[in-house]
């Protein structure tokens, strides 16, 4: 037990002395957090917008003050040609044109129909559709408020309910997903780098000649990895909480109970890993391309897995994290028990009986 | 004791030991000597139990290397090649360290290492990385002896130690023995030879002389003498093309020749004068281990 906590507190010594590293262990999530929820954002805000309007009229005004209202579109001018759309959306000035035909309201009051023409600049396909989108949802909310005062017997409403996520945010996604990742990448690539560091400066040929059993090398290797990610795992929850306003829905308990097997399962890993490899090259090769790439791709965070070609399906069931992550989105996002979440459970125990196991088949009590 | 019978270890189509067979005597200091690449380190990985032969065997005060790994790893002190502590702990934080793995404390076993650890003591908050070369190994055989092992094996101590320290430390390891510990020792310095009690001139994974220092050099048969003249490069080549040289090497600052018994010193001299070297020295001197393990070499 002294020979382990002597070890342990060397490891310590180890990352606590090592700034540069312990800063990105540290810094990683806040960045990826802030990252994800600021920066590289599925939704789409700040829309740069203007308006030509040739009918002002008393409707064509109402729907431009609610598209103004928006908080997600910024109102630039009003323009008074095509010319001037054009020229502002081929320098970039703008996102979006919304153009009225003439006698728009006169149109709709008496043809039952009026045009209206959204033009975006779909450069970027995603963000073209979306802003149409936004403003098709702003009309149509409209034109419902219309209908309902002005009681025409007959109306179809198409409701597009959005559950969970009614406001579509991202955030709700990328959370898991980065949790699975940050815990990834800490636990499994640091414990194997941490190990075959040791390899690789010579001093486990020491350690091996010492008394000191291989079990107990490993395990101390990854206690401070485990306090590392524990802190990780807080500061996540913290920031997605209180900065991007993602709520815990279900049990915070539950939460953290699947979030610490996970961790398990990440530092299982990082202990195949080292026991298989020699230089922390190939250590982080490893672990960057084959845990942290399926990890981004194959999980669900960036993807959704339902609309990948089956066999990637199939590929992404071997995926640690995307279990981890389904079962934070139930949890977290969806607030489900326990009951909803076994299959995730019980997959991310088998995977960790299983890696334990092969770590332990591969410890070696010598060199090569 | 250590007790070695037909170690063989290969590693793919390169032999690295080619069933050697020796006994170390307890409380011996026991030098393997040899140039880079002849198996000195497997040899020591071997017996420090970190690496398995492909064949024969290897006690140790009775236990089998390969078998007893576990107790075998409580009895011997082991110092790799590579300068392997913790480059970011410092000196105290590394020896208590290795103290505490070993289940003992610094104070327990201070008697042994006091001599060595009162070097680099005032160092004793610097990080290990920082030491000079010469520090590093104090550092690194305080640690491999701070749990007062029977055996030490300490695998080319002394390589890239400047000479002071070097001297240092086979006077440590002379007290040392003097406290009971078996000490293997592997080198390339030739004139560290004369500061072990026996030695195994070692060459391609074979001992080709095992004995004392001594009689290693009394049974050397050739005439040898040293040659010096202003030209060393060009004289080697013509010492070389001599009928009656046999060998010729560069030791430092002379040539050190093998003759046949009928070449006088007068003819060689005559010989270089001819050649056109003015300034033209040569004495018949004694051997050292270097100009047997050169024989040796040679004359398989």
């Amino acid at each position: 037990m002294k020979q382990f906590l002597a070890f342990v507190k060397k490891e310590f010594y180890h990352i606590l002395r090592d700034g540069r590293t312990m800063l990105i262990l540290l810094g990683m999530p806040i960045v990826q957090i802030l990252l994800f929820g600021f920066a590289i954002n599925m939704e789409v805000q700040n829309i740069r917008t203007v308006i030509f309007d040739p009918a002002q009229d008393a409707i064509t005004t109402q729907i431009s003050r609610r598209i103004a209202a928006n908080r997600y579109f910024n109102m630039n001018k009003y323009v008074s040609s095509f010319d001037e759309i054009n020229r502002l959306l081929q320098q970039g000035e703008i996102d979006v044109a919304i153009v009225y035909e003439q006698n728009f309201n006169e149109n709709l009051i008496h043809t039952k129909k009026a045009q209206l023409q959204i033009i975006t600049d779909a450069s970027n396909p995603n963000t073209g559709t979306i802003v149409a989108n936004y403003v098709m949802a702003i009309i149509g909310d409209y034109q419902k408020e219309m209908l309902r005062t002005n009681s025409i017997p007959y109306q179809i409403n198409i409701e597009n309910k959005l559950l969970y996520n009614p406001e579509m945010r991202s955030a709700y996604t990328f959370v898991p997903g980065i949790m699975g990742l940050v815990l990834l990448v800490i636990c499994a690539i640091m414990t194997s780098i941490s190990i075959v560091r040791e390899k690789e400066r010579g001093t486990m040929e020491v350690l091996l000649a010492s008394p000191l059993k291989s079990w107990t090398v490993l395990i101390s290797k990854t206690i401070p990895y485990l306090t590392l990610s524990f802190v990780n795992l807080i500061t996540i929850l913290l920031l997605s909480v209180y900065i991007l306003n993602v709520p815990i829905q279900g049990s915070l308990v539950l939460l953290i109970f699947i979030s610490v097997l996970f961790i398990f399962l990440a530092l299982s890993l990082g202990l195949l890993i080292s026991t298989a490899v020699d230089t922390q090259v190939v250590a982080v090769l490893i672990s960057g391309i084959g845990l942290m790439m399926p990890a981004l791709i194959l999980s669900g965070m960036i993807f959704p897995i339902e609309n990948m070609p089956l066999p990637l399906q199939w590929a992404s069931s071997i995926v640690p994290a995307r279990w981890y992550i389904s079962a934070v989105k139930k949890v977290m996002i969806e607030g489900l028990g326990v009951a909803h979440i076994i299959k995730e459970l019980s997959v991310i125990i088998g995977m960790i009986i299983f890696l334990i196991g092969a770590s332990i088949a591969n410890i070696k009590n010598r060199l090569a | 004791m250590i007790l070695v019978k037909n170690l063989h270890k290969t590693y793919g189509k390169v032999t690295a030991l080619n069933n050697l067979s020796f006994t170390v005597n307890d409380g011996e200091i026991f030098g393997v000597i040899g140039p880079d690449g002849s198996g000195k380190t497997s040899l020591f990985r071997i017996l420090a139990s970190v690496l398995l032969p492909n064949s024969g065997s290897a006690e140790m005060n009775g236990l089998s290397v390969s078998k007893d790994f576990k107790k075998i790893r409580n009895i011997i002190g082991y110092m790799p090649g590579r300068f392997s502590l913790y480059q970011d702990l410092s000196v105290e934080e590394n020896l208590k360290f290795f103290a505490t793995i070993f289940s003992t404390t610094i104070e327990e076993n201070y008697h042994l290492i006091k001599d060595i650890y009162q070097q680099i003591e005032p160092f004793k908050k610097r990080r290990a990385g920082a030491l000079s070369g010469g520090m590093k190994q104090k550092l690194a055989l305080s640690c491999a002896l701070i749990h007062k092992p029977e055996v030490l094996i300490l695998d080319e101590p002394t390589t890239g130690v400047d000479p002071v320290s070097r001297k240092e430390f086979w006077d440590m390891l002379k007290r040392l023995k003097s406290e009971g510990i078996t000490i293997l020792v592997s080198t390339a310095y030739m004139d560290e030879a004369g500061l072990c009690d026996r030695i195994a001139l070692m060459r391609e994974g074979n001992f080709i002389a095992t004995d004392t220092p001594q009689n290693i050099i009394n049974s050397y048969n050739e005439t040898l003498l040293a040659v010096q003249t202003e030209n060393m490069s060009a004289s080697l080549s013509d010492l070389r093309n001599h009928p009656k040289v046999k060998t010729c090497f560069a030791f430092g600052n002379q040539h050190h020749i093998t003759v046949h018994a009928d070449l006088s010193i007068s003819d060689l001299q005559h010989y270089l004068n001819e050649k056109g070297y003015s300034t033209v020295e040569i004495k018949a001197i004694e051997p050292t281990v270097e100009d047997c393990f050169m024989a040796l070499t040679n004359n398989p």
